[in-house]
């Protein structure tokens, strides 16, 4: 699910892929969208907030949330 | 507790099932400090006055301006030029004469911050850059301060209450969520971007009810969570927050250590140049895993490390850079010169992922 600045790399919807951990999530969204690679996101996998790679299983969402500045 | 409030004024809270009297009182003795009068900081403090809390600091050097009217709802087409915080405090005073409100006209910054934190009971962030957000969270950790969070993009907006303790004694901050500030370039604010004039009003009043529920102790905060509110579809989702040691190793342990701190620059320089590290960050870093600490002295220099580190001289890293695997890579010298030259090198053969630091001052600074 991608949030803000993501969506406008990647589109707005929510889309599926085939991926073990979130590193390999991240390898093939760098594929799809370069663009994505010098951005800054948190991820969060089912709703909780991942720093180091986390495995997943089938129907995991991973969320990408980038940082917002304006108030 | 008994503290004088109007009745009258506060009818339809004292009616209210579960709120009465205490939680009115405890609005009553309250202090909190809004940062940032704009976008969220406009509809916050409109709710905050009314709702009677007794102490709002205002925080704002800049001044009304007509774009800032499609969603800063405070000020009026006359208002234009003038000091958005003394707009903001006399438009609050007459909405309720009966709170104490301060305007201060100044821009927060690390020499400033810690003192006029100490004098509020809960801090609001309503600033629209990522510097004073870091600085803002940094300061709140150092004091213990709760801190409610929000910031708006475009048609989305964030949420969370930093600072305060879950039933487990647990708690979050910022960096637990975005350890290192993006470049500007990476989260346009408002101005750049644009944004929906209702939004910051939505979050703001948000902001507002997690404000009174802290004071009051009704209902559950949003500790430890990060809620994002998406105006086009109507939704929210909420994720929930870990405290990350990493994150905790990179901001400024105690007060001393945050004045020394250049917000402004660390928010420009973490994408596309190297950080300089403070000496208490650095040596708090090194403990950490998935950190490669770099010694770029040549052989035989005088002192020599105590703490784990491979020794790669400068003369050596200007022939080659090696590939490093950890995540981070912090360097050192003797004076802090030839370790920032030598994190440049790197910075400009390290993947996306990898982030580069410099001792500042060097050994001789530990």
């Amino acid at each position: 699910m991608p949030f803000g600045q993501i969506a406008e790399i990647t589109g707005a919807d929510a889309f599926q892929l085939e991926a073990a951990d979130t590193d390999q999530v991240q390898q093939a969204l760098y594929e799809r969208f370069p663009a994505l690679e010098k951005r800054a996101y948190a991820i969060a996998v089912n709703k909780v907030i991942v720093k180091d790679n986390t495995m997943l299983s089938n129907g995991s969402v991973v969320a990408l949330l980038p940082p917002f500045s304006g108030g | 507790m008994a503290v004088a409030y109007n009745q009258d004024r506060y009818s339809r809270h004292l009616l209210l099932k579960g709120f009465g009297g205490d939680a009115q009182s405890k609005l009553t003795s309250a202090r909190v400090l809004m940062i940032g009068a704009g976008g969220l900081g406009c509809p916050a403090l409109q709710y905050l006055a009314a709702a009677g809390v007794g102490e709002i600091g205002i925080v704002d050097d800049d001044v009304v301006s007509l774009s800032n009217l499609q969603r800063q709802v405070l000020y009026r087409t006359q208002d234009i030029g003038k000091k958005k915080a003394s707009v903001a405090a006399a438009q609050l005073q007459e909405l309720n004469p009966d709170i104490r409100l301060t305007p201060y006209l100044l821009r927060l910054d690390t020499s400033n911050a810690i003192e006029l934190f100490s004098r509020y009971d809960i801090i609001v962030d309503g600033t629209d850059n990522f510097a004073t957000r870091y600085l803002i969270n940094d300061a709140c950790v150092i004091l213990e301060k709760p801190l409610v969070f929000a910031a708006v993009f475009q048609y989305e907006g964030q949420l969370a209450v930093f600072n305060v303790p879950d039933a487990a004694g647990i708690k979050t901050n910022y960096r637990d969520l975005f350890e290192s500030p993006p470049s500007a370039a990476d989260a346009p604010d408002c101005n750049e971007a644009g944004v929906l004039g209702v939004l910051p009003g939505t979050m703001g009043v948000m902001q507002a009810t997690e404000v009174i529920k802290l004071i009051t102790g009704l209902g559950k905060p949003l500790i430890n969570k990060l809620l994002i509110y998406q105006a086009l579809e109507a939704e929210s989702y909420t994720v929930s927050l870990q405290p990350s040691e990493q994150a905790a190793a990179l901001a400024p342990q105690t007060a001393e250590a945050f004045q020394r701190m250049d917000y402004e620059w660390f928010c420009n320089a973490t994408i596309n140049k190297v950080a300089e590290l403070d000496p208490e960050i650095f040596e708090t870093l090194t403990e950490l895993a998935d950190v490669k600490v770099v010694d770029v002295r040549e052989f035989g220099e005088y002192p020599r490390a105590r703490f784990k580190h491979t020794q790669i001289p400068l003369s050596l890293l200007l022939q080659e850079i090696p590939a490093f695997e950890e995540a981070r890579i912090v360097v050192f010298c003797q004076s802090g010169k030839r370790s920032l030259q030598a994190a440049e090198l790197i910075k400009e053969m390290i993947k996306p992922h990898q982030e580069v630091y410099s001792l500042k001052g060097g050994i001789l600074a530990l």
